[in-house]
């Protein structure tokens, strides 16, 4: 069958659109390579050990993160330790207990909300409660806090996906051997989604690696070392700059670029880290 | 062997703290909208909402402080809807590629990068904004300081991009293949089908992606913060200006009395901003399903 060729107008319809669709691929493939690009180029060089390792002291004159670097783990380990049992524990009740369809849609609604709320609301919240109410000032527990809240819609939505993957016929069957409801999900359902629920564990740590606004009044700016071992009230109610804050105060207030930029290089190899990390997890979950 | 008592205790037990885990989101929510209102309430009484939401200028710190916050509103607004305008065209063209027109290799290149532009700290956007595009804007426009509006709609409109872009190729890929398959078969080109075909029955998904990209743009703070100027403005392409959210961002750490209860009520503003929004994805993307 012969096909008549197309017309000038279409085929200029044609070409057109399909350049555009090229062009605009292309556009946000050199935006990332820009911004990769430039911050590395920027940043790279300044990454010494000195600064790693050594925290900012005004009387040498001396800039270092190796505060800010800890005080990002921390804040990390912090928010993790609450937020697994609460957002794991949200998912199983969704995905195994709840009966109540109005229920379950009322806690997707509030987890879609959630996911909606900008940080700096999350942050203004958190410090009014945390900070002020409870009396914990600006300090890491209120910072770690404040992200629990954010993060859970990303647990949670994780976790469900992963846990409506095991087989029905896995719950039956332990059912059916006489297992308990709680029996059943602690030996069969949480060991076989385990890699959706670290999947959600990744994706929680890049939000709060990357987060700002919400800790800027909650953990605060504080630029000095958390001693982890000296005393651990004191650490957790201590106030602490995460390297996203650092990088703010160092290029806003200080003008300190060649800092801001060495942090933000820093902050895009964890970015490159984590995506991959995700990635492969996520993988593995669809091989199974 | 336990009993069959304790066993259904345990049971019972764990019934209860899954629940509570389960109601925890639902109480976090109910949780913000009340902090928010009541804080935000006090200042707008005492200034008088009209006064508060459509007084011109903004003076928190003079000797006889004035606060109304219509400069951040239409800001905030106006730079949404520029960074809109930037973004969705280049978003939707870019999730119309990944979707139907990209060959698998490229596909595997733009994926990824689309995946961590998404994952890049806004404060990193800030900082290559402030050092690259504000003496760029500076420089382009002739003006006395490139900190200005517009670079922050540049900004705004390169963070909406992810989520505009993986929100609409979802919708693009479930669009029943029978449709274009019908559409090739009365003789259309590939192009053409999924220009007037494909993209009109995906509609709702890519409204949802817009919608999706209004909320991102109204709540970012840090990188614009950083891009914006921070006067407040009644907003102009090429002045500094202050958003809704950098408003609050800006003078928390040194406000005190009504200033800062103002700014609660700033925040009360933007978040039922956002309620609003959220109101409006969640109608659009139930409308999808049924």
């Amino acid at each position: 069958m012969e096909r008549k060729p197309l017309s000038g107008r279409r085929r200029l319809y044609d070409r057109a659109l399909r350049l555009l669709l090229y062009l605009s691929a292309g556009l946000t493939c050199a935006l990332l390579v820009f911004m990769i690009g430039y911050i590395f180029y920027r940043g790279l060089p300044h990454i010494t050990w000195n600064l790693l390792s050594t925290q900012s002291s005004y009387l040498k004159d001396t800039i270092g993160i190796l505060p800010n670097i800890l005080n990002t783990v921390y804040i990390v380990v912090l928010t993790l330790i609450f937020i697994l049992p609460l957002g794991v524990g949200a998912a199983i009740y969704l995905t195994e207990y709840a009966k109540n369809r109005r229920l379950v849609s009322a806690i997707e609604f509030a987890t879609e909300t959630l996911t909606g709320i900008p940080s700096i609301i999350y942050g203004l919240v958190g410090m009014l409660f945390f900070c002020q109410f409870l009396g914990l000032q600006s300090s890491l527990l209120a910072g770690a806090l404040t992200l629990v809240i954010m993060t859970l819609p990303t647990i949670v939505r994780t976790t469900q996906e992963s846990l409506k993957t095991v087989p029905q016929s896995y719950r039956e069957g332990a059912l059916g051997l006489g297992a308990g409801k709680w029996h059943m999900i602690r030996t069969i359902v949480l060991p076989s989604s385990v890699d959706g629920i670290v999947t959600g564990c990744i994706l929680a740590v890049g939000r709060i690696v990357g987060e700002s606004a919400a800790l800027l009044f909650t953990a605060g700016m504080g630029m000095s070392l958390n001693h982890f071992f000296a005393s651990w009230g004191n650490f957790l109610h201590s106030s602490g700059a995460t390297l996203t804050v650092a990088l703010y105060v160092y290029a806003k207030e200080r003008a300190e670029f060649d800092v801001a930029f060495a942090i933000a290089a820093i902050l895009m190899l964890l970015t490159l880290v984590i995506n991959l990390t995700a990635k492969l997890v996520g993988k593995k979950l669809k091989k199974k | 062997m336990k009993t069959k008592g304790a066993r259904n205790a345990l049971e019972v037990a764990m019934n209860i703290v899954f629940l509570i885990c389960g109601l925890i989101a639902v109480a976090f929510v109910l949780f913000i909208s009340v902090y928010l209102v009541l804080t935000g309430l006090p200042a707008i009484r005492e200034i008088g909402l009209v006064e508060f939401l459509f007084g011109r200028e903004w003076a928190s710190t003079a000797a006889e402080p004035k606060f109304g916050i219509l400069p951040f509103i239409l800001t905030s607004v106006y730079g949404t809807a520029g960074a809109i305008l930037i973004g969705v065209p280049i978003g939707l063209f870019c999730a119309i590629f990944l979707a139907k027109v990209a060959p698998p290799r490229l596909t595997a290149v733009v994926r990824p990068a689309v995946d961590l532009l998404a994952g890049i700290p806004s404060v990193v956007y800030g900082l290559v904004g402030m050092i690259v595009l504000v003496p760029a804007v500076r420089e382009w426009f002739h003006l006395p300081d490139g900190a200005s509006l517009f670079a922050a709609i540049l900004v705004l409109a390169v963070m909406i991009l992810p989520s505009i872009i993986s929100v609409s190729e979802t919708a693009l890929k479930a669009v029943p293949p029978e449709y274009e398959e019908a559409s090739l078969g009365l003789g259309a080109t590939w192009i053409e089908t999924v220009f007037r075909v494909s993209v009109p029955a995906a509609s709702s998904g890519i409204a949802a992606s817009v919608v999706l990209g209004i909320g991102r743009a109204i709540g970012e703070a840090m990188a614009i913060l950083m891009v914006a100027g921070n006067v407040a403005n009644m907003p102009s392409l090429f002045k500094s200006v202050k958003f809704l959210t950098t408003a609050v961002a800006s003078e928390m750490s040194y406000s005190a009395g009504l200033q800062r209860q103002a700014l609660f009520s700033i925040a009360l503003v933007l978040f039922l901003f956002i309620m609003l929004i959220n109101v409006i994805l969640n109608t659009l993307l139930k409308g999808k399903k049924g």
